[in-house]
């Protein structure tokens, strides 16, 4: 009789923590190449598992390995139809032999072309890793969180407004029959007896007398025993327990405001697109839900969907307070501050109607970034303009106004791109710890 | 499913197992395989597994615990997307030597399946590990599974006490050696059962308590030996450390300066793995054959007894024409001799040869030819000899015709290959020393040993590659195996390249050369 044994619901994954070693130990590199794909201008992908070429440096394995270039060789083949010996046969190819080698050799080649896929949530770890919500008040989880009560169990202290009276019960009946506390009935019974004795007045010395004096000893001694063992003790009672539940703050609006005059070409729009595309894979790691609201303004605002958004050649002058004043709206109409997390990014190119900028800072000031978790502002350049003006603290109307803001606001950052490559480290820039944006800002 | 009283022998119905069927299969094959081949195995084990847990196997070399590192989950990696690209299917068994045998097999194979693996890996590899010579000499099936156990948690330990990086960097090193970890020559010691890792482990414990770090600040009494030892000349030197040797993981383990006795068990647990799997890696095409063979006659003999349907064999031999399916070297789907073929093929050839033998084969293999015993000399095959003997023994022109095989001179130099000989008079003897010389190790895997050490000077490992027909090392790997082996010498390692028949040095390479 062999010994069957059925391993199935053995833990698998037993290599799981092998794997996480080498996801550890190629990390660097791993991040390096989802960067590199995502700059690259992929971005809409970033949700997507991705692929990695293999091996990776680190993660090497070298062993002393023949050289295939060099010196002498004999190898025997299957399948010869046509050569006699001393035939000569072209070699196929750089580095190719007819399945010459095996073994180490040709499994360390196959390695070569293998690129494995990371899952969802690696790209993701890794993309998201050295990110952080700006420190608010509500912006990080952790922070966030309201707590709930929930029962759990019992415990034998508390307020006497949460006492468990079953189990208090319970454990009271429990004591009295294990310390044997005499029941009323049984006091009673003998209370009963001795008024019956008690009424026919016997004379001492009797046997009804001394059955009188034994029957009031023992009521005394029952009565005594009932005085010390409590009916309910302080032991017995019982607390119902709650305790504290967090409860997420799970809800988080985006508001996405762009400007679509005429200006805004496609390649703004594109960039604006990435930027926000960026952002909302960020929200989406924090909050369970995320809403996403679209205001696109030329020179009135308009709440649209994705698409229009994104796509809709509209065009017109430029009044920046519009969005404003719509994402005002909306957040009293449909997103209350006390229980949504409102982040608001802004794409624009600076063109602004003359004057209406103060009436962006004054809205922002006055309303829009008590509300918000966060604003951002970002400022879609040409990229001949971009050198000149990275560095300087000229610009529009509007990027000066809203310097302004920025003085006032910790969680308004504002800040400029021109090209694909530029998103990803302005958005870490504005999205970073809060010391490091304090500093940059 | 036909309800006759025909049917009534049959061990299993339908295509679904259940441990029932197992079990009364197994009884079944195993009376055939040992009452009629005369089979001789261990003890059986068999598990059954799901894929995933295939998988899990496949990436720690099948062995059913190991020591984690993260190589490990890169294999796992790089099978799975193998697997889910659909390149590659999985074993339907996987099988250890180990007394007793352990076998898998996966959940999701049909009876019939399990029948053949049963079979295959149960009674074919269990003969083999058993009987085989190597695997006699060279491993202890019994020790194996109780050291691999101490082994993961002796790294575990080390991990706690020293780091995750520490350990890594020593087990990576050592990994980059376990080619050159074996001994080649003479059989390596037993391996010590848990209770002797145990002592060692003891008395190194002992050591770290008393050790007292004044008594290093004496002057040593070794200093006055080694100046001494400086007048004695090379030669003794060597011969003093038991230079050349061929195992460098040994080498470093007993004589590195700078290794902690940790980091040594450390080296020695990779080797002992490395010996562990040195007897697999020469019999291959054996083991294979061995196991093919005896699934392909096991259930031939059980289909002639009734016991298994028609249907069932027809699904059987599918699987099996799979396993022993050899392209044509011209054949896009070719990637070198398929082991299972070659063996498989051999064994049936001997058996014919024991049968009937045609005039040819009364010459070139007296001994066995129409003997008619052709189990008593399969088993003496399988007991004897590793691949490079087996196939300079046992094949025969008639099968080198029916494979038509064909050898190449490839001159890495040249453009072109030249045939040197094929299937004819002229190239069977050719044909099969050649075959045979590529399945030795020994010839095929790059000679590296340590020959001198400079203890007194610069303390510099030197190491030698005996380069054969002018095939030299890759040289990026070579430097960055190099460095790995400086990191456990902690001093200066230098290789030359001699080649084997003039003793010309073809090339020199050290690590303090070496950028980092």
């Amino acid at each position: 009789m062999p010994s069957f044994i059925d391993r199935r619901l053995n833990p698998k994954d037993k290599s799981l923590s092998n794997r996480q070693r080498f996801l550890r130990r190629a990390r660097v590199e791993l991040k390096r190449a989802v960067h590199e794909q995502i700059k690259a201008g992929k971005i809409v992908d970033v949700d997507a598992g991705h692929t990695v070429p293999f091996p990776i440096d680190g993660t090497s394995e070298p062993t002393f390995q023949q050289d295939r270039s060099s010196g002498r060789r004999e190898h025997v083949l299957p399948g010869n139809r046509e050569f006699i010996s001393g035939d000569r046969l072209p070699k196929p190819g750089q580095g190719g032999g007819t399945g010459a080698g095996k073994g180490a050799a040709s499994e360390g080649e196959m390695e070569d072309d293998f690129r494995f896929v990371l899952s969802r949530e690696e790209v993701l770890d890794l993309f998201f890793e050295d990110l952080e919500l700006p420190d608010m008040i509500k912006s990080s989880l952790k922070e966030a969180v309201t707590f709930k009560p929930r029962r759990a169990g019992f415990t034998i202290a508390g307020a006497p407004t949460n006492i468990n009276v079953g189990r208090t019960m319970r454990n009271s009946f429990g004591r009295r029959i294990a310390l044997r506390r005499p029941k009323l009935a049984e006091v009673d019974a003998l209370a009963d007896e001795i008024a019956k004795l008690e009424a026919k007045h016997a004379k001492p010395g009797t046997a009804t007398f001394n059955r009188l004096v034994e029957l009031r000893l023992e009521l005394e001694i029952l009565q005594r025993r009932r005085k010390v063992v409590a009916y309910i003790d302080p032991v017995d009672i019982r607390f119902n327990r709650f305790e504290p539940m967090p409860l997420p703050n799970a809800n988080a609006v985006m508001f996405c405001l762009m400007d679509v005059s005429g200006s805004m070409g496609e390649r703004e729009k594109d960039l604006a697109k990435r930027f926000f595309v960026l952002l909302h894979l960020f929200l989406k790691r924090r909050y369970d839900r995320i809403d996403i609201v679209f205001i696109r303004h030329t020179h009135q605002a308009h709440e649209v969907d994705e698409e229009t958004f994104f796509r809709s050649t509209q065009s017109g002058g430029t009044v920046v307070s519009t969005a404003l004043e719509e994402m005002q709206r909306i957040i009293l109409d449909r997103y209350p501050s006390r229980d949504w997390n409102i982040y608001a990014a802004q794409a624009s190119d600076g063109d602004n109607l003359a004057g209406d900028s103060e009436h962006c800072v004054n809205l922002l000031n006055s309303q829009l970034m008590k509300q918000c978790q966060y604003y951002a502002y970002v400022e879609i350049l040409d990229e001949r303009e971009s050198a000149i003006f990275r560095s300087t603290d000229n610009g529009t109307s509007l990027w000066r106004s809203y310097r302004l803001v920025g003085e006032n606001w910790r969680n308004f950052q504002m800040t400029r791109i021109a090209k694909p490559g530029d998103i990803y480290p302005v958005f870490r820039q504005l999205f970073a710890k809060q010391s490091a944006s304090a500093k940059n800002g | 499913m036909s309800k006759s009283a025909g049917t009534s022998d049959l061990l299993f119905h339908g295509s679904d197992w259940s441990f029932d069927t197992l079990s009364r299969t197994y009884d079944a094959i195993k009376e055939v395989a040992l009452g009629d081949l005369g089979l001789d195995v261990y003890p059986n084990q068999l598990e059954i597994i799901s894929s995933e847990q295939m998988l899990d196997a496949y990436s720690s070399n099948g062995m059913p615990l190991i020591y984690q590192h993260w190589s490990f989950g890169k294999h796992f990696v790089y099978e799975d997307y193998l697997y889910r690209k659909g390149r590659r299917g999985l074993a339907y068994e996987i099988v250890i030597n180990s007394n007793p045998c352990i076998t898998y097999l996966m959940e999701e194979n049909t009876m019939a399946l399990q029948a053949l693996v049963t079979a295959h890996a149960s009674f074919g590899h269990n003969h083999f590990f058993k009987n085989n010579y190597l695997f006699k000499q060279w491993t202890d099936a019994s020790a194996i599974l109780n050291y691999m156990e101490f082994a993961k948690g002796y790294v575990s330990r080390c991990e706690e006490r020293y780091g995750f990086a520490e350990v890594e960097s020593i087990l990576d090193a050592a990994h980059t050696l376990m080619d050159q970890a074996v001994f080649r020559y003479r059989r390596p010691p037993r391996i010590s059962s848990a209770r002797e890792q145990e002592r060692v482990r003891e008395r190194l414990e002992y050591e770290d308590r008393v050790f007292s770090d004044l008594w290093r600040t004496l002057p040593q009494s070794k200093h006055s030996e080694n100046s001494t030892e400086a007048e004695l000349d090379a030669l003794e030197r060597k011969k003093s450390l038991n230079l050349p040797e061929e195992n460098l993981l040994y080498f470093l383990e007993k004589t590195s300066l700078i290794l902690e006795p940790w980091q040594r068990e450390i080296l020695r647990i990779v080797r002992i793995v490395a010996q562990y799997f040195y007897p697999q890696r020469q019999t291959k095409v054996m083991n294979e054959g061995c196991a093919t063979f005896v699934h392909y006659t096991i259930m031939n003999m059980l289909f002639d007894k009734g016991r298994i349907s028609e249907g069932h064999l027809l699904e059987m031999l599918h699987s099996h024409s799979n396993v022993v399916f050899q392209p044509g070297f011209d054949d896009p789907r070719y990637s070198g001799l398929n082991p299972y073929a070659l063996g498989f093929a051999m064994m049936q050839d001997i058996e014919r040869i024991c049968l009937q033998p045609t005039s040819e084969d009364r010459d070139w293999f007296p001994e066995f030819a129409g003997n008619g015993d052709w189990r008593a000399t399969l088993l003496d095959a399988w007991a004897n000899h590793r691949d490079e003997s087996f196939l300079l023994q046992y094949l025969s022109p008639a099968l080198i015709r029916k494979m038509r095989l064909f050898s190449l001179d490839d001159e890495a130099k040249e453009n072109h290959y030249r045939v040197a000989s094929i299937h004819n008079e002229r190239g069977y003897e050719k044909v099969r020393s050649t075959l045979a010389r590529s399945y030795d190790l020994g010839m095929n895997q790059p000679n590296i040993q340590v020959v001198d050490v400079d203890l007194l000077g610069n303390r510099q490992l030197r190491l030698q590659h005996t380069v054969r027909e002018g095939i030299i090392l890759g040289e990026t790997t070579r430097d960055a195996t190099l460095r790995h082996v400086r990191r456990l010498w902690g001093y200066d390692v230098s290789l030359i390249g001699v080649d084997a028949s003039s003793g010309k040095v073809l090339y020199e390479t050290s690590t303090d050369k070496l950028a980092e």
